[in-house]
C-alpha cells in the first residue's frame, strides 16, 4: 500500500515538472506570436514623436492619439484601395461560392459517363500550371489587362476548396437527395434546398478561405493592373509600407509618418482578424480533408 | 427459399445488363445526357474558367521554345528550339539561383518543418481546454495577416529605428538596417515564415493526434509508461503517416520557393543571397520583358519540381510509408 502511494506521488512530481516545462514553452510561443502584433497596435495609438524617440520594448502606449487613424481614413489612396478591394470581393465571393458548390456537387455525383475525364481535367490544374509569364501573356491576349476581372476570374474557382466541399456533400446520406429526386426535384433544387443547408459550416469556412485569399492577394494586381486608381488595398499598402516612405501620401503626412504605417496595418488586417475566431472550430475538418485528398 | 430469392433477383439484372449492352453508344450518350444534363450544365462555367485561365497559359508555355514577339502572338513566333534553356545554363547567375533556392528551402525544411509538429505535441499534452484554445487562436492569427503586411512589419522592425534595433541596442549592440545585411537575410526569412505558419500548420498534426486510439494510452498507463514514454512510443508513431506525407510534399517543392515574400523583402544589396529562381523569372522575364527566356527558366524549374515530387513519392512508398498517389 505504501509503495503504491509513493510511486503515485513520484509520478505526479515528474508530471508536475513536465507540465511546467510544456506550459512555459507554450506561453513563450504565445508571447512571440502576439508581441509583434501588439507592438503594431500600441504604436498606432501613440504620438508620432513618442514612437520615434522610444527605445527598448514597447508594452503600453506612452500617449493616446487617434491622429494616425484619422489620417489613414481621410486619405484618398487608402479609400480608393478599400473601395476597389470591396468591389472585387463583391464580385468574386458570390461567384466563388456558387461555382464551388457546383463543382463539389458534380464531383460527388455518381453514374455519369464523362465524370472521370472532367474530374481529371480539374485535378490536373492543381499539379501543373502555365507559370507567371504565360499567364501574363494570356491576360494580354484576352484583353483583360488593367481590368478588375483579371483579379476576379482566375481565382474564382479553387479545385482544392471544391474537394473540401465534395467531401462534405458525400457525408450527407444519399437517401436524402434520392427521395427528393423521386419527389420530382431537379439537381438545382436538391443542391439549394437540401445540400446547402446541411453543409453550411463547411461553406462558411470556404467563404473565409476565399475572402482571405482575395483580401490578401497583391501579386496579380501588381502585374495585371496598370492604372493606379484601380489598385486594390494590398498594393496601396505595399507602396506605403515597402517604399519605406509616406511621400506617396503627400507632404503633410511626413509628420505622422512613424505612426501612420502602424495604423494602416491595423486597419487593413482588422476585418479578417474579427472573422476567423468564429470559424476556428471548423478549421480542423477542412484542413484534414484537403490534405488527405490532396 | 434463399436460392429461389437469389434467382428471382438475378434474372432482371442479367436482362438489364444485356439490354444496356445492346444499346448503341449514341443511345447511351443521349440517355446519360438527358439524365445528368443539369449536372453538366453546372460544370460548364467551371470548365470554361479552367480553360481560359489554366489551360490557355499551359499552351503559352510553347514560347519557351520560340522567340516570342507580342505582335506575332504565340503561334506565329519563330521556333528556336532549346536555345533559351542553353542560355540559362550559361547564365552567370544560374549557379547562384540554384544555390539560393536550395538553401532557403533546405533551411525551411530543417527549421520550419519540425516547428508545427513540436507545437502540436506540446498542445496535445495540455489538459486545460481554455488554455489550449487560447494558444491556438493566437497562433493562427499571423496566418491571416497578408504577406504584404508581414513584409511591411519586417521592413519597419528591421529599419535602423525599428523594434529589432531597439532590442539590439538594449543588449549593447549598434543600430543598422538589418535587411541590408547579407548574413541576416536567411534568419529573417525563415523566422518570419515560422512565425506566420506555426499555428496554422499545426492544425493538421492536431487532427492526426485526435485520431490516435485513446485505449493505447490507457494500456500504456497500466503497464507503467511515463508520459514521456507515451509521447515517444504512442504519439510520435501515430503522427508518422502525416509527417511522411507532408515531408514528401516539402521535398517535392524544394525548388519552388515562393516569389512573393522574396520580391517584397530583397534589395539589390541582398540579391547575392536572396535571389531565387522564381524571383529571377519575375525580374528578367516580366520586368525586363524577356518573355521567352523567363518562361524557359520557369518551365525548367517546374519540370525538375515534378520529377522531385515523383521521386520522393516513390522513395516513401519503398520505405513502407503511404505515398501521395
Amino acid at each position: 500500500m505504501k509503495a503504491i502511494a509513493k510511486k503515485k506521488k513520484k509520478r505526479s512530481m515528474q508530471d508536475w515538472i513536465l507540465d511546467g516545462i510544456i506550459y512555459m514553452v507554450l506561453v513563450i510561443i504565445l508571447l512571440v506570436c502576439l508581441y509583434p502584433i501588439w507592438y503594431v497596435i500600441v504604436c498606432s495609438f501613440s504620438n508620432s514623436s513618442d514612437v520615434i524617440q522610444h527605445t527598448g520594448l514597447y508594452l503600453w502606449p506612452d500617449s493616446f492619439n487617434l491622429e494616425a487613424y484619422g489620417r489613414v481614413f481621410q486619405n484618398r489612396m487608402v479609400q480608393r484601395g478599400f473601395r476597389n478591394t470591396l468591389l472585387i470581393l463583391l464580385c468574386s465571393l458570390p461567384l466563388s461560392l456558387v461555382l464551388t458548390l457546383f463543382c463539389g456537387y458534380f464531383m460527388a455525383c455518381k453514374n455519369m459517363m464523362f465524370k472521370k475525364p472532367i474530374v481529371f481535367l480539374m485535378l490536373f490544374t492543381m499539379y501543373f500550371g502555365g507559370g507567371m509569364i504565360p499567364g501574363y501573356i494570356n491576360m494580354m491576349e484576352l484583353n483583360l489587362l488593367d481590368s478588375m476581372w483579371s483579379l476576379v476570374l482566375p481565382s474564382a474557382i479553387s479545385i482544392y476548396n471544391s474537394i473540401i466541399c465534395k467531401t462534405a456533400i458525400e457525408a450527407i446520406p444519399e437517401s436524402l437527395s434520392e427521395s427528393a429526386y423521386i419527389d420530382g426535384a431537379n439537381d438545382f433544387q436538391i443542391l439549394i434546398r437540401i445540400i446547402t443547408p446541411l453543409i453550411k459550416p463547411t461553406l462558411a469556412v470556404l467563404l473565409l478561405y476565399y475572402l482571405v485569399g482575395q483580401w490578401n492577394s497583391w501579386f496579380a494586381a501588381s502585374i495585371y493592373i496598370k492604372t493606379e486608381e484601380k489598385l486594390p488595398l494590398q498594393n496601396i499598402l505595399r507602396y506605403i509600407l515597402m517604399e519605406n516612405s509616406t511621400t506617396e501620401l503627400g507632404e503633410e503626412y511626413n509628420e505622422y509618418a512613424a505612426t501612420i504605417k502602424y495604423a494602416i496595418i491595423v486597419v487593413a488586417s482588422f476585418p479578417i482578424m474579427c472573422v476567423y475566431p468564429f470559424l476556428q472550430k471548423y478549421f480542423t475538418k477542412g484542413v484534414m480533408i484537403g490534405a488527405v485528398k490532396g | 427459399m434463399n436460392g429461389k430469392n437469389k434467382r428471382r433477383q438475378e434474372v432482371p439484372v442479367k436482362r438489364r445488363t444485356a439490354a444496356i449492352r445492346s444499346q448503341s453508344l449514341g443511345h447511351r450518350l443521349a440517355l446519360d445526357f438527358r439524365k445528368n444534363k443539369l449536372k453538366y450544365l453546372m460544370v460548364i462555367p467551371i470548365l470554361i474558367l479552367l480553360f481560359l485561365f489554366c489551360y490557355r497559359p499551359m499552351y503559352g508555355i510553347l514560347i519557351a521554345f520560340k522567340r516570342y514577339r507580342p505582335a506575332l502572338g504565340v503561334w506565329d513566333s519563330p521556333w528556336v528550339g532549346f536555345r533559351y534553356f542553353r542560355q540559362f545554363f550559361r547564365d552567370p547567375y544560374c549557379w547562384r539561383l540554384f544555390r539560393n533556392t536550395l538553401t532557403i528551402s533546405g533551411l525551411n525544411l530543417i527549421f520550419g518543418f519540425p516547428a508545427p509538429i513540436i507545437l502540436a505535441l506540446l498542445l496535445n499534452e495540455v489538459r486545460s481546454k481554455r488554455f489550449k484554445k487560447a494558444v491556438q487562436t493566437v497562433s493562427y492569427m499571423p496566418h491571416f495577416i497578408s504577406t504584404v503586411v508581414v513584409c511591411g512589419m519586417i521592413t519597419t522592425f528591421c529599419a535602423s529605428d525599428g523594434l529589432f534595433n531597439n532590442i539590439i541596442e538594449m543588449f549593447g549592440g549598434t543600430r543598422s538596417n538589418l535587411l541590408q545585411n547579407k548574413n541576416l537575410f536567411y534568419p529573417i526569412y525563415i523566422i518570419s515564415d515560422i512565425w506566420k505558419g506555426i499555428g496554422w500548420d499545426s492544425i493538421i498534426y492536431l487532427a492526426a493526434l485526435s485520431g490516435i486510439d485513446q485505449e493505447q494510452y490507457e494500456a500504456a498507463k497500466i503497464d507503467g509508461a511515463s508520459r514521456l514514454q507515451q509521447m515517444f512510443y504512442i504519439t510520435l508513431p501515430g503522427l508518422m503517416p502525416t509527417v511522411s506525407m507532408l515531408l514528401i510534399l516539402r521535398i517535392g517543392s524544394l525548388l519552388s520557393v515562393g516569389y512573393e515574400k522574396i520580391i517584397l523583402l530583397y534589395q539589390p544589396t541582398t540579391y547575392e543571397v536572396a535571389d531565387v529562381i522564381s524571383s529571377y523569372v519575375y525580374r528578367r522575364g516580366l520586368m525586363d520583358g524577356e518573355f521567352s527566356y523567363g518562361t524557359a527558366v520557369g518551365l525548367f524549374n517546374s519540370i525538375v519540381s515534378i520529377i522531385l515530387l515523383l521521386l520522393a513519392n516513390k522513395a516513401s512508398k519503398k520505405l513502407g510509408q503511404s505515398g501521395l498517389f
